[in-house]
């Protein structure tokens, strides 16, 4: 009693058979993108020769013939395509970093106030973060860079906290150290310090786990890595004084001077990625259940141990990986640097260098070579910090 | 109303509101030290939020606490003193996912007792063997199965060595096959003296173990009696009604579960 | 033994937890750091609002039409001159898109806020009585009417036919002939497809023949519209808005903003800009990249190798890489990756590097909502003998997109923001025109105005959709009727 129908369905057929499927179908879209591609690669070729461009990386030996506003290491207009791409990259790890340390101090600070019991101040903080986030990061730089330091007036009546800072259209001129001759007695002093204090932390421990007795580590090795240097420092007769910015004709001699360039991005960019990591960090310690923090009180735990034992480590947990993705959202936002002209990867290599030599394909490709490499470099840190991280389960 | 000989927990006139909901209303309750008492009621009743108010997990707003002669106020030295001889299970262990079984037990031992790591770890290993888990000390709290966990709970909450013990339904996120291991740690822990105060409905538990059941409806105390009296024949409609209730229920799971 | 026989009564609670004060007590002076910390916030508000209100609003300049009305005689310097803003309000909204042709950007909007409008009050009041529903009928209406009176009588008729269409269709008879001759799902998807490809084929030839410029998109136009006509029986009338809004409304607004043919004079994207543009860019850029995004996901959690290598080195380059790189490429090698002699429009251009930097965003987002449906819901409705796409399509996508529902809101949010970087390639969105109105040598200096007047454009834009992107997360909890 065979069904006819049924009888008909076959063993196997190209077409209903998975793999086959599966096959073919993976063929087509190869072949699809590898001849959008082809296409795209054999235009580009003829294109260039059109134009008469010669591909290939040599003019990176080539003079490059431009000025360049802040530079780490050494530059001159005489200098080539290279150095130009080796100070971009370096403005650019420079103005990012800055900008993480910054951004991941306010942020926790900011999330930390949104979750205090505070009206006001947890107001004020949610307020912080619904306009800094709202608001188009590239409209932030501009806003610091055109509308605020722009218009400030010159040295000679520049703004000044304390006659040490100093604010003006030249940018944000600070004080900074010059080590005088001995200044080493005080870094040895500071490292043996930072070998005193870990000492002291190991032995506290031990000493803990023997008898039970606990000595406060960590405040007195802060104590000791304060005070051995200072000792040192005058013990040498002070050989590290600050260099004070001071007016001398029509600009500041002394200090370390910010370019309003930098201090804007940085601004910017900081302010613009606290918001977000207010955020993360609020959630990661809401993310935390009450009732592990009624666990510990009533296991007898005050709230100062409450939080450093055991809503801390869970909250970082959930913490970092979204942290470590704001910090490379800002590092590919440094590249908005562009905007106002401060030189950064993008800014003197995509843009200027590109602009002389036309060597479109290589340089973009270089370009975001870079950015891909940080990237990648960041994600190989987080799925590491991830897998060690990670609570067992069942 | 049955007052003990040697009190360890007084509760006077105490009134809590959460907002403007009252949620205890004039509660008067002492405990004994040695004492076994069972709280039971419908859900909603404040039960809970009565033994959290006990160590001071919740703030009451008017009357009094004391716990071993010391009465509860704002006052962190006293709340710390009183945290420390009362320990609590809570309905979803609570243990922290972040540290190893072991971790979790000595943590308090360490860092509020002071005890050195290897003594508290010893602790902890005695503690262990008698809810008898030693074997799972280095797992975390998520690769054991909520049995387990609850008795990992009790071991945390022992290493403390505790004169109290606050159940807070301690079995009703357990599966069926779990509650029953669980319950029997803490008949053993009735057997060794601790003064108990449970809130569950496990009845079975109570029958057994309770020197006192106290049924609470509506954020007041409607009924006391032993055990025996008060399943027999209770004496509130209120409390019969919730007794049906439970009882069917039990009934239920019998006969869906054979053993 | 104790009983007690009397329940007592719920009484308040004490004085000095309720009222004011306590409040206050509770939340502003609980303790010591508390009130410290009080009053140092107290102390950054005085400090930094009153200030700001009495140059923004205060000491503000809102009268005449040229700087003069921002400086002593006839105001005042220490305020902010709104002047330079209302002065220039057309050019920041509309960019350079001709004052006599704005009407057609002006009847886009009020066709998308009409339709938009009632789908988002629907969604918000999806329980609501049959007054609220009625409510939300308030808006087609409010946009004809709007339509009538500002343009006169022909586009208040498209308005009309627009607006009313979903609920004719809903109800309407072909899409039910259709069903009957071919009630096998196939056939007549099949069959829509086939009717809609051949009255596009057969218009874009006639119009073709009659030269005019908008031929190619009367044509999609009319063959969108037949496809979704002879699909929507049957369907809620919202359903069908939501089709239309997709298929229909873009082609309207193709035809009808660059125009160049049925008396609407052509007005080139060069001439595009202001606030059109960035919602020009940011409506493109989500109505492509959520679906390309989606077929990513897809990719990556494919079986095929090919597929997933492909998707996964996609999604990777494009996310390690800043969108700025990526409108370069769009605007510098893309050109150069085509034959000699074929343009590409310098917005498409943009178009493109927008939507394909945040598709590879929205597959990372779509991804995660994918990840969380359990395998059980994949096991089900492969047991009821459904095949990959339509087990995808009605069953895992629907859960899976809304759960992912505030990340595809904030990646909009910030593809949105990031529609600005396009002022980087000299398009001119709001940024570009206010770069060029702050070069303007009359006007020097009124920097903060510009900046902070589309600070606040943006904000209002972006805090908008992220609350009402929150609403409708509450509303759409599984589990809630």
């Amino acid at each position: 009693m065979t069904d006819p129908a049924r009888a008909r369905l076959p063993q196997r057929s190209l077409l209903t058979d998975p793999v086959v499927r599966a096959v073919i179908i993976q063929i087509a879209v190869f072949a699809l993108v590898a001849g959008v591609l082809a296409f795209a690669a054999v235009n580009t070729a003829e294109n260039l020769k059109r134009a008469g461009i010669a591909s290939g990386f040599g003019f990176f030996n080539q003079v490059a013939g431009f000025d360049v506003s802040q530079s780490l290491v050494e530059y001159s207009r005489a200098s080539t395509y290279g150095r130009v791409f080796l100070v971009g990259l370096l403005n650019t790890l420079l103005v990012s970093s800055v900008s993480i340390v910054v951004a991941t101090v306010l942020g926790f600070a900011v999330g930390l106030l949104r979750l205090s019991g505070n009206w006001l101040v947890s107001r004020m903080a949610a307020v912080y973060v619904e306009i800094l986030r709202n608001v188009p990061l590239l409209l932030q730089i501009l806003f610091w860079y055109i509308a605020i330091l722009n218009p400030l007036p010159g040295p000679r009546q520049a703004m000044s906290l304390f006659d040490t800072i100093f604010l003006c259209n030249r940018g944000l001129i600070i004080p900074w150290p010059v080590f005088l001759p001995g200044s080493w007695l005080v870094l040895v002093a500071f490292l043996l310090a930072l070998a005193g204090g870990a000492g002291l932390v190991l032995w506290a421990r031990r000493r803990q786990r023997l008898t039970g007795k606990r000595f406060p580590a960590y405040v007195s090795s802060l104590g000791l890595i304060i005070l051995l240097p200072l000792v040192a420092l005058a013990a040498a007769g002070f050989p590290i004084r600050w260099d004070l910015p001071e007016l001398s004709g029509f600009n500041f001699a002394g200090g370390l001077t910010l370019q309003p360039e930098f201090t804007a991005l940085v601004l910017a960019l900081s302010l613009y990625t606290a918001a977000f990591i207010a955020e993360n960090v609020r959630a990661g310690i809401e993310a935390v259940d009450k009732g592990q923090i009624e666990a510990a009180h009533s296991l007898g735990l005050r709230p100062a141990p409450t939080m450093r034992l055991v809503v801390v480590p869970q909250a970082l947990r959930v913490i970092i990986p979204p942290l470590t993705s704001q910090h490379l959202t800002l590092v590919k936002n440094s590249s908005l640097a562009v905007v106002i002209g401060y030189p950064d990867l993008v800014s003197v290599f995509a843009g200027t260098t590109l602009n002389q030599t036309g060597q479109a394909v290589e340089i973009i490709a270089i370009t975001m070579l870079v950015y891909l490499t940080i990237s990648l470099a960041i994600s190989l840190f987080m799925n590491w910090y991830n897998a060690r991280v990670a609570i067992l389960e069942r | 109303m049955a007052i003990p000989d040697d009190p360890i927990i007084r509760i006077r006139h105490v009134n809590k509101w959460y907002g403007q909901f009252h949620v205890l209303k004039d509660i008067n309750l002492t405990v004994g030290r040695g004492e076994r008492v069972v709280i039971c009621g419908p859900s909603g009743s404040g039960k809970s939020t009565l033994i959290r108010c006990v160590n001071r997990l919740e703030t009451h707003q008017k009357g009094t606490i004391s716990v071993d002669g010391i009465e509860l106020t704002d006052d962190l030295k006293r709340i710390d003193r009183v945290r420390r001889e009362v320990g609590m299970l809570f309905q979803n262990f609570n243990l922290f996912p972040h540290l190893t079984v072991m971790e979790n037990c000595i943590l308090a031992p360490v860092w509020v007792r002071r005890m050195p790591l290897l003594e508290a770890r010893e602790l902890a290993m005695q503690y262990l063997t008698r809810v008898r888990i030693p074997d799972q000390a280095d797992k975390y709290p998520g690769q054991l199965s909520g049995g387990q966990q609850q008795r990992v709970a009790i071991a945390r909450c022992l290493c403390m060595s505790p004169k109290i013990m606050l159940f807070d339904e301690p079995t009703s996120a357990l599966d069926p096959e779990m509650i029953k291991e669980v319950l029997d740690v803490m008949v053993d822990l009735a057997g060794s003296g601790m003064t108990m105060v449970c809130v569950t409905h496990e009845m079975g538990f109570a029958r057994e173990v309770a020197d006192r059941v106290i049924f609470m409806d509506g954020g007041e105390i409607l009924e006391e009696n032993t055990p025996e009296a008060f399943f027999s024949a209770p004496q509130s409609e209120r409390a019969r009604l919730f007794l049906g209730q439970i009882l069917s229920h039990a009934q239920m799971g019998a006969r869906t579960n054979p053993d | 033994m104790y009983v007690k026989r009397e329940r007592s009564p719920s009484l308040p609670p004490p004085r000095s937890e309720a009222g004011v004060v306590g409040w206050l007590r509770a939340n502003l002076f609980s303790s010591w750091p508390n009130a410290l910390m009080t009053l140092a916030g107290l102390a950054l508000l005085l400090y930094s609002l009153p200030p700001f209100l009495k140059w923004a609003v205060i000491d503000a300049n809102w009268l005449g039409d040229s700087r003069e009305g921002c400086l002593p005689p006839l105001g005042d310097a220490a305020g902010a001159c709104w002047v330079f803003i209302k002065v220039r309000l057309g050019l920041l909204m509309y960019g350079f898109y001709p004052e006599a042709e704005r009407w057609r950007i002006d009847l886009a909007g009020i066709l998308l806020a009409a339709a938009g409008g009632q789908l988002v009050a629907g969604s918000l009041l999806r329980a609501a009585t049959g007054r609220g529903r009625r409510l939300t009928g308030l808006f087609p209406l409010a946009g004809v009417l709007l339509s009538l009176a500002l343009f006169g009588i022909l586009p208040g008729l498209v308005a009309c036919a627009y607006l009313a269409a979903p609920d004719i269709l809903a109800r309407a008879r072909p899409g039910r002939l259709l069903l009957g001759l071919a009630h096998r799902p196939q056939l007549h998807l099949a069959a829509r497809l086939g009717l809609a490809a051949g009255a596009g084929a057969a218009l874009a030839l006639g119009f073709g023949a009659a030269g005019q410029g908008l031929a190619v998109a009367l044509s999609l136009l009319a063959a969108s519209l037949i496809f979704i006509a002879l699909g929507a029986y049957g369907q809620s009338a919202a359903s069908v808005r939501f089709s239309l809004l997709l298929g229909v409304y873009p082609v309207i607004c193709y035809a009808l903003l660059l125009g160049g043919g049925l008396d609407l004079p052509l007005v080139d994207t060069d001439n595009w800009g202001g606030l059109f543009l960035t919602l020009v860019i940011a409506g493109v850029g989500i109505a492509t990249s959520l679906p390309v995004g989606i077929l990513l996901a897809l990719g990556r959690r494919s079986r095929m190798p090919v597929i997933k290598a492909l998707s996964v080195s996609f999604i990777e380059f494009i996310r390690g890489v800043p969108l700025i790189s990526v409108l370069f490429m769009a605007s510098v090698m893309l050109p150069l990756t085509l034959p000699a002699g074929m343009h590409v429009n310098k917005l498409l251009r943009a178009l493109v590097g927008v939507s394909l930097f945040y598709s590879a965003y929205m597959a990372e987002v779509v991804r995660g909502g994918l990840q969380a449906i359990p395998r059980g819901q994949y096991e089900a409705a492969e047991a009821l003998g459904l095949r990959y796409w339509r087990v995808m399509r009605l069953v895992i996508l629907p859960q899976a997109l809304r759960l992912v529902i505030p990340g595809i809101t904030n990646t909009f949010l910030g593809l949105l923001k990031d529609t600005t970087l396009v002022a980087v390639i000299n398009l001119m969105d709001i940024l570009g025109i206010l770069k060029s109105a702050l070069a303007d040598t009359r006007w020097l200096g009124f920097t903060k105005e510009a900046y902070v007047f589309a600070g606040v454009v943006f904000w209002v834009i972006c805090f908008g959709l992220s609350r009402y992107s929150m609403l409708l997360e509450k509303r759409l909890k599984p589990g809630r009727n």
